[in-house]
């Protein structure tokens, strides 16, 4: 294997937590929601990934639980943003630091243990093709799952009824109330999706690409993904170029490091954040007077009745 | 529907149950009755108007009958039979529409995604469209379906809420003060609409403030007064004056606004005044002159949303002008010059939003003095803010204004809309500034008030001021005002005495039509 392939081949798994996590967030925002609790739902994700996946002998079990827990974590925040029309900025910074400090709780007990690496697609003949064999149809599921997921979510909200109404509700949530629509519902479900996607990305970092748990172990990509979205113009295609962006230049930047190229690792650490910023910038820059955010965006929603 | 039935259903029909009946409806949020017992009938096939002043309760009670709210007591009747609306969609399927004052339309999306939202999920957009383009056929009413809403005229606007109303099929459409945005050329299309919908024997509700307009198109309206049923008439039958006096409850004072004494002094000039839109969806300014002289009140008319705000901006220094010269008060360049600096030379400027821009809701009144009087002297010493003369300011205003609260120094947002703009007026007024710019001077306020405010304006005026008043009630400027101009599109007709145009020539400048040549005038 080239070293070209093997840094391609780890761009895709830095990438496609980011992307998962960043899909949800968006769809949560497109709703008219600002879930900044990303970061604590994806830190649940990993440590209830891992305890199930060590706990039932399985992957897609542990996934499941990961699934389960960032959905769970969700459902606490909205209930406190819906139900109790709390601030949504506060609400999210607090179930960031909740998730952080419980998932630290849940994961204790399995410091140290180690999962299997998971079977990648192979198909005789195109996996075995030089450079872009294993790249493309040498992957997990998760891969494969991420992009189905991107293709998905562009699909649901720009072709379908309930995409238009979940569009609707966040665009402007007085006019989708006086309208009849369901402004909570919908908000609610939209949640819960983003939960269960950051919990999703969450597992796939303890399963997959670390394969072990440790506390902290998220290490802001949950920030990331929310600033994705922004950056984005909540757009899911631009969403997947920016989480790939970003994925690159981890990468790159490392290797950098390790080759010594006289420029102070600091700074190269530094380099995917401010390489995704001025990507996403300098994509924006034609539409400077439309940011694309939804209009209800961070707004408590109460009905009188 | 064959022409057989169309003639049948015409007219209100007189036999059966009324469509629908309300029964002693009372609503009452905390301490406030909005709703007191209030009776209301509306037969197939007639226009009912629904009057009051604002506050008087019309909003709540037709939120009531879109199931928006629920009434605290009362019971409501279709074809006779008792209802209970749990929400919009029930009122939908029992065939009622609405179209909102403030359109319940999504900016972001296109024409035809803002029709779908409210359609049943099991039609596909392109089955949306096609249907849309049915209704708007039929009934004249043209959009272009694939545009985002942001980019239309309220008047277009207008046509999609009624179009996503006639595709449910209704039995009984409300609308909420229709005309407030329109031209009055879009309002006669609109009012052709509306007779045919009646005609074919569909109930209307419409909610307005425009008394003309009523008694032109409603067959019978109920008045409401404080929250109560004052009476029931057909305005056909009756003066706008009288109705006006029901609505208020007192006989309303005309105001005596006299002339201008002729050319006076030019006290505020604006030359060649172009801007670039400040915020998505927002309107530029184009090459705009004004002159307005000591003495007169300049109206500029328009349709909302076609560079008003903007222009007041520019002239408040909330921005800045492209160079000093731009804006001229009392012969100084201020173009350059911030709000304070502006005030200082005399200036005094009462924008279009109360509540936010005007004052601050959690501010209590005389914290709101200071606010736009901090920079004009006596209210602030070295730094500190002098209590006491803000205090006595804020009473001279009270007192002067008839401002009406609650406790002694209530908080600005717990005070009506027409007593909170009479005090933002008045803390301006009082200055005895020597330019004085307001947008929309009386916007949802009640007409004792409007009255008040529009007198104080003349009277400033006539003492020899320069007053500039941007409105879309053209009554108003009508009433008030010496020259009018229009603006339309961020660009401003030449302006012309009051004496010299009609509601009609306006009406097409406020539409787009392009300013007739050599209209110059020589007197």
């Amino acid at each position: 294997m080239s070293i070209v392939e093997a840094i391609l081949l780890t761009i895709v798994t830095a990438s496609t937590p980011l992307l998962i996590a960043a899909l949800g967030e968006l769809v949560t925002e497109r709703a008219g929601v600002l879930n900044l609790g990303v970061e604590g739902m994806m830190a649940m994700g990993a440590a209830c990934g891992f305890a199930g996946a060590i706990l039932f002998d399985s992957t897609l079990l542990g996934v499941l639980c990961g699934i389960l827990a960032g959905g769970l974590t969700a459902a606490l925040f909205a209930f406190a943003v819906l139900g109790l029309a709390a601030n949504q900025v506060a609400s999210g910074l607090a179930l960031t630091i909740f998730g952080l400090g419980l998932s630290g709780l849940i994961g204790a007990p399995f410091i140290g243990a180690r999962r299997d690496p998971i079977t990648h697609l192979h198909i005789p003949g195109l996996s075995d093709l030089p450079l872009v064999g294993r790249l493309f149809f040498g992957q997990d599921a998760f891969v494969y799952a991420s992009l189905l997921l991107c293709l998905g979510v562009g699909w649901f909200l720009f072709h379908t009824r309930k995409g238009l109404l979940l569009r609707a509700v966040g665009e402007n949530q007085t006019s989708a109330h006086s309208l009849g629509l369901p402004v909570l519902r919908v908000r609610f479900v939209a949640i819960l999706f983003g939960g269960a996607c950051a919990g999703l990305a969450g597992a796939y970092l303890s399963l997959v690409y670390t394969r072990f748990w440790s506390p902290g172990m998220t290490s802001g990509r949950g920030w990331i993904a929310v600033a994705l979205v922004v950056f984005a113009a909540w757009r899911p295609g631009w969403t997947f170029f920016g989480a790939y962006l970003f994925g690159a230049a981890t990468v790159l930047q490392l290797h950098a490091q390790a080759a010594a190229i006289g420029i102070p690792s600091q700074a190269l650490s530094a380099l995917p954040y401010l390489a995704t910023i001025v990507a996403l910038v300098v994509l924006s820059l034609g539409r400077r007077r439309d940011t694309g955010a939804p209009g209800s965006l961070g707004a408590p929603f109460v009905p009188d009745r | 529907m064959t022409e057989l039935d169309a003639a049948a259903g015409a007219g209100a029909d007189e036999t059966g149950p009324p469509l629908i009946a309300m029964h002693g409806i009372t609503k009452i949020f905390g301490s406030l009755v909005a709703n007191d017992h209030i009776d209301l009938a509306i037969r197939a096939g007639e226009i009912h108007a629904l009057l009051g002043e604002n506050g008087a309760g019309k909003s709540t009670l037709v939120k009531i009958l879109y199931g928006l709210l629920e009434p605290t007591q009362g019971e409501i009747r279709w074809r006779g039979e008792p209802v209970r609306l749990a929400g919009p969609q029930e009122a939908r399927a029992l065939g009622i529409g609405m179209v909102f004052q403030h359109f319940s339309l999504f900016e972001n999306l296109t024409v035809a995604e803002n029709i779908a939202a409210a359609m049943p999920p099991d039609l596909s957009l392109a089955e949306v469209a096609a249907k849309a383009r049915d209704v708007s056929g039929q009934y004249g009413l043209s959009v272009d379906l694939d545009r985002p809403v942001w980019t239309l005229s309220a008047g277009e606007r207008q046509r999609i809420e009624i179009i996503r109303c006639l595709l449910q099929d209704p039995r009984l459409i409300v609308l909420d003060e229709p005309t407030s945005v329109l031209t009055p050329q879009e309002a006669d299309r609109l009012f052709v609409t509306l007779e045919r919908l009646a005609a074919s024997g569909c109930a209307i509700l419409y909610i307005s403030h425009r008394l003309e307009e009523v008694r032109r198109l409603c067959s019978s309206a109920t008045i409401l007064r404080a929250g109560r049923v004052v009476a029931t008439i057909d305005p056909r039958a009756v003066s706008a004056r009288e109705i006006a006096g029901l609505m208020v409850g007192a006989a309303l004072h005309d105001v005596v606004a006299g002339r201008a004494a002729a050319e006076g002094t030019p006290r505020l000039l604006v030359r060649g005044l172009s801007l670039a839109p400040e915020k998505a969806h927002g309107q530029a300014l184009r090459d705009i002159d004004l002159v307005v002289r000591a003495g007169e009140v300049l109206g500029i008319a328009g349709v909302a949303g076609n560079g008003q705000g903007e222009l007041f901006a520019a002239l408040s220094g909330e921005r800045l002008a492209a160079a000093p010269d731009v804006v001229t008060i009392d012969g100084k360049p201020v173009g350059h010059l911030g709000v304070t600096e502006r005030r200082r030379l005399g200036a005094a400027f009462v924008p279009e939003e109360r509540l936010g821009h005007g004052a601050v809701p959690d501010h209590r009144l005389a914290e709101n003095t200071l606010l736009s009087r901090h920079g004009t002297g006596g209210l602030v010493s070295r730094g500190f803010v002098l209590a006491d003369a803000t205090r006595a300011l804020a009473t001279r205003i009270i007192e002067t204004f008839d401002v009406r609260k609650e406790g002694a120094d209530p908080r600005a947002r717990t005070l009506s809309g027409g007593n909170l703009q009479k005090f933002v007026v008045g803390r301006e007024i009082l200055r005895e500034p020597g330019v004085l710019v307001v947008n929309q001077p009386t916007w949802g306020v009640d007409a004792g008030a409007a009255a008040l405010i529009r007198q104080a304006l003349v009277d400033l005026a006539r003492s020899g001021s320069a007053v500039l008043v941007i409105s879309q009630d053209l009554d108003e400027l009508f009433e008030i005002a010496d020259r009018i101009a229009v603006i339309h599109a961020g660009e401003l007709s030449a302006p012309e005495a009051t004496g010299d145009l009609t509601r009609e020539t306006v009406g097409l400048l406020m539409a787009g039509a392009a300013a007739p040549k050599g209209t110059v005038h020589a007197h």
